[in-house]
């Protein structure tokens, strides 16, 4: 018997590494190994790894090179921005605005952030997941230094009004900085920092096919950060600490790879998911949370399961060597239903019932099929068992 | 170099074992050597005039040696010993008092004055003088060097020991080890693991007492994760730094709970699935040449640990089932798991297959008859189903030293 492909339907948590950016870091880790701020040869060839990755990432955003900031990953950027603004303008004001929909990495910046005195207004959505630019222009205040709204959500792929946004809180006080988390959104679809009023950017690396341990923080010309790191000044003091050379040169190849054919890549994504929402639209019970539309991300799905706890369904579906995520972090001992269902007014008994199915340009047409008809099997046997 | 050259295992009731004594010196020293596996260094373990020496053959940590010695069932005190060659008693006094002043720095002051007595063995009666006089005389000389320490003949606080036998050995301190009897000595028993806090503590006490342990896991996929596994795997490892290495079965049980779940009443699906765990174990006890069960119940815990649960949970079983947690409080339990260190691991959020389905108000008082008769609902398929599980039975290997992966 041939043994059975992994099906990857993950790649929101974690995408494998092009082997591309896998070889050119191979060949990184043992021969152009310098460290970069280092006075002779070798440093140098390093150094001209960091630019040349600078560069494909500002070509990508259409931004300056020096507006890169390497960072370790997706985490480190948004606390960079966050905690590194509001400490920079804690004189101008101390009021940060953001969405209730956000990633841990901003929620628990901004929850320290209060913890020192910092005011935070959180942001509503509608059914869809999305944030109202009117919504958010009228939370902001004399005081208001920064306002956080991701690019797209994690959980359920709805995709933020951010230029929109942006302008509008702009509008509202033109001294505030506008942060993106797009964590979730880089790679999948074209940002554009300065056309979009955006003065901060995060992303990670290891959602782009990139490896583990990297990320960048855009940074726009004039703004001010207070670093989180400290030590030898790299980075022009922002973000202390010896260059991730061959991560960040892997990182910026993915992105490199990713925004060859982007226009192409998202096509094939969204045909992707259509056939899983087609496919899936039939098992009875089954509903998406948030839009199914091309407005969505392209290759996030969250699937309501009614009657099947998702930690269950993700199981059964391991066995069958699909690998998919649970809506929400939960078990028996400490539920922690996701913040995000919880805002687009998922019932309270069913915030245990969504999947989330992530793609890639890794994965096939085959494979939804297969997961859709797994999918379809496995639902009304694991109905018959439920607590009672 | 170390400061001791040789730790002396001191050992409460095998002493009292008679003519079987040199069975559980045997088992000590076997143990010893396991414990001392992973630890930097070469040691000899020995037994020698009717006690164990744990003699250093090389440098070693000297926290790793006492800590890996510490978890040995069997040892009441470990006491690190200095060795020296026979020497005349004036240099002997002032080799003990300068022992001594090390042992004791902080003798010091006089808040932390200790009192002390000198107790001398001469065994090697070629030694010129007596154990009296060397008693007197190194006593003298520790108390000019230690102005703090005081003689209290009668009630010491620190027993100094001198042993002179072809080498002279000094030692004061007793590092407390576990207690009961050394593991193997006392057979072998089967323990049903789970995920919680009290199963690795019951397994723990037992083994205390000189019993080997194998342990059966009840893993419920898809309805348990694979890190619910690892977190089992885990607990054994960790109860195996004193029981020694665990062989441990991981038993599918996910069909027969779905079957007992559609054909037995709702409220007593608990109480018959812990008859089918105690079935399947006891198989595998009697299979692998176990004497008893170990579960880690207490009276009154949950719906299923009532007496009337015990009791007809009990029945089912021809081999004794062991219970040590069995009049402890919750508290407690907990106390011994932080003291052994399972609690961390025991709390970790993983579901196990207990409380996957469990009911909202199961059966607190069943009774026997009406269980044994619904458990004639499952019998058209029950028997292959659980001939199915004992088949696939999945063993790991569990120690301390070959971490698993």
């Amino acid at each position: 018997m041939v043994e059975k492909r992994d099906i990857y339907l993950d790649n929101s948590a974690t995408t494998r590494c092009f082997p591309e950016a896998a070889a050119l870091m191979n060949e990184l880790f043992l021969e152009d190994y310098g460290n970069p701020s280092a006075m002779h040869h070798r440093g140098v060839t390093a150094e001209r790894r960091i630019s040349q990755a600078r560069k494909t990432l500002a070509g990508i955003l259409k931004v300056k090179e020096k507006n890169i900031c390497f960072t370790s990953c997706g985490t480190e950027s948004d606390n960079l921005a966050i905690i590194g603004a509001a400490m920079a303008m804690q004189r101008r004001g101390k009021h940060l605005i953001t969405t209730q929909i956000e990633h841990p990495a901003v929620l628990e910046a901004m929850k320290y952030l209060e913890s020192l005195g910092f005011e935070v207004t959180r942001l509503g959505v509608d059914r869809d997941g999305l944030v109202s630019p009117q919504e958010a222009a009228a939370a902001v205040r004399p005081d208001t230094i920064l306002v956080s709204v991701m690019h797209t959500n994690n959980i359920i792929g709805a995709v933020e009004p951010v230029e929109e946004i942006g302008r509008a809180v702009k509008a509202a006080n033109p001294g505030l900085l506008f942060h993106v988390d797009a964590v979730q959104g880089f790679g999948k679809a074209q940002i554009y920092p300065r056309r979009m009023n955006i003065d901060l950017l995060s992303v990670s690396g290891h959602k782009i096919h990139g490896p583990k341990g990297t990320g960048f923080l855009y940074i726009a010309d004039g703004v001010r950060l207070v670093p989180l790191m400290h030590g030898g000044g790299q980075q022009g003091g922002l973000r202390s600490g010896t260059e991730n050379v061959p991560g960040i040169a892997g990182m910026a190849l993915a992105a490199q790879m990713l925004y060859k054919d982007l226009d192409a890549d998202r096509e094939k994504l969204f045909a992707m998911k259509n056939r899983l929402i087609e496919r899936l639209g039939t098992v009875p019970d089954i509903v998406f949370n948030g839009r199914t539309d091309e407005t969505a991300a392209p290759h996030i799905l969250s699937v309501r399961v009614h009657g099947v706890r998702a930690e269950v369904l993700l199981h059964a579906l391991e066995d069958r060597r699909i690998f998919v995520s649970a809506g929400s972090a939960c078990s028996s001992n400490h539920p922690r239903p996701s913040e995000t269902l919880m805002a687009i007014g998922v019932p309270q008994k069913e915030l245990e019932n969504s999947i989330r199915i992530s793609l890639s340009v890794m994965n096939t047409m085959e494979e939804m099929d297969e997961a859709a008809d797994t999918i379809a099997e496995l639902v009304p046997f694991l109905r018959r068992f439920v607590r009672k | 170099m170390n400061k001791y050259d040789a730790f002396l295992i001191k050992y409460a009731e095998i002493g009292i074992k008679g003519k079987n004594r040199h069975i559980f010196e045997e088992a000590l020293v076997r143990q010893i050597r396991i414990a001392l596996r992973p630890c930097e260094g070469r040691f000899n373990v020995i037994r020698t005039y009717g006690r164990v020496f744990v003699e250093a053959a090389s440098d070693y940590d000297f926290e790793e040696v006492t800590e890996a010695l510490s978890h040995v069932f069997g040892i009441w005190g470990i006491c690190p010993v200095a060795e020296y060659d026979l020497m005349p008693l004036e240099q002997l006094c002032e080799t003990a008092a300068a022992f001594m002043k090390s042992e004791y720095p902080d003798g010091g002051t006089a808040e932390t004055a200790h009192t002390f007595k000198v107790r001398t063995r001469r065994m090697n009666k070629e030694y010129p003088r007596d154990s009296l006089e060397i008693n007197a005389e190194v006593g003298h000389a520790v108390l000019e060097a230690c102005p703090n320490l005081s003689v209290d003949v009668h009630k010491p606080e620190i027993t100094f020991s001198i042993e002179v036998r072809e080498k002279i050995y000094l030692y004061s301190q007793v590092i407390p080890g576990p207690g009961g009897l050394p593991v193997g000595v006392g057979g072998k028993c089967m323990l049903l693991l789970s995920g919680g806090i009290d199963s690795p503590v019951a397994g723990y006490m037992v083994a205390k007492r000189g019993v080997r342990i194998d342990a059966v896991y009840f893993n419920a996929p898809p309805y348990t994760s694979e890190r619910a596994l690892q977190k089992v795997v885990d607990l054994a490892r960790e109860i195996s730094v004193y029981t020694g290495p665990i062989r441990l079965h991981n038993i599918n049980f996910t069909e027969i709970q779905l079957y007992i779940y559609e054909k037995c009443p709702h409220d007593e699906l608990t109480i018959i699935m812990r008859r089918y765990m105690m079935r399947i174990a006891e198989r595998l006890a009697k299979e692998n040449e176990c004497l008893g069960l170990i579960t880690g119940e207490s009276i009154g815990q949950v719906a299923s640990q009532t007496l009337a649960a015990l009791a007809v949970t009990n029945e089912v079983c021809t081999l004794p089932v062991f219970r040590p947690l069995i009049g402890f409080d919750k508290e407690e339990i907990v106390q011994v798991s932080k003291k052994i260190g399972t609690y961390e691991t025991s709390i970790l959020p993983y579901e196990d297959c207990c409380t996957i389905f469990v009911a909202k108000h199961p059966v607190t008082k069943p009774k026997a008859d009406v269980i044994r008769k619904h458990e004639h609902y499952l019998d058209e398929k029950i028997e292959e189903m659980v001939e199915r599980a004992i088949e696939t039975d999945e063993i790991i290997n569990v120690s301390t030293y070959r971490p698993q992966e």
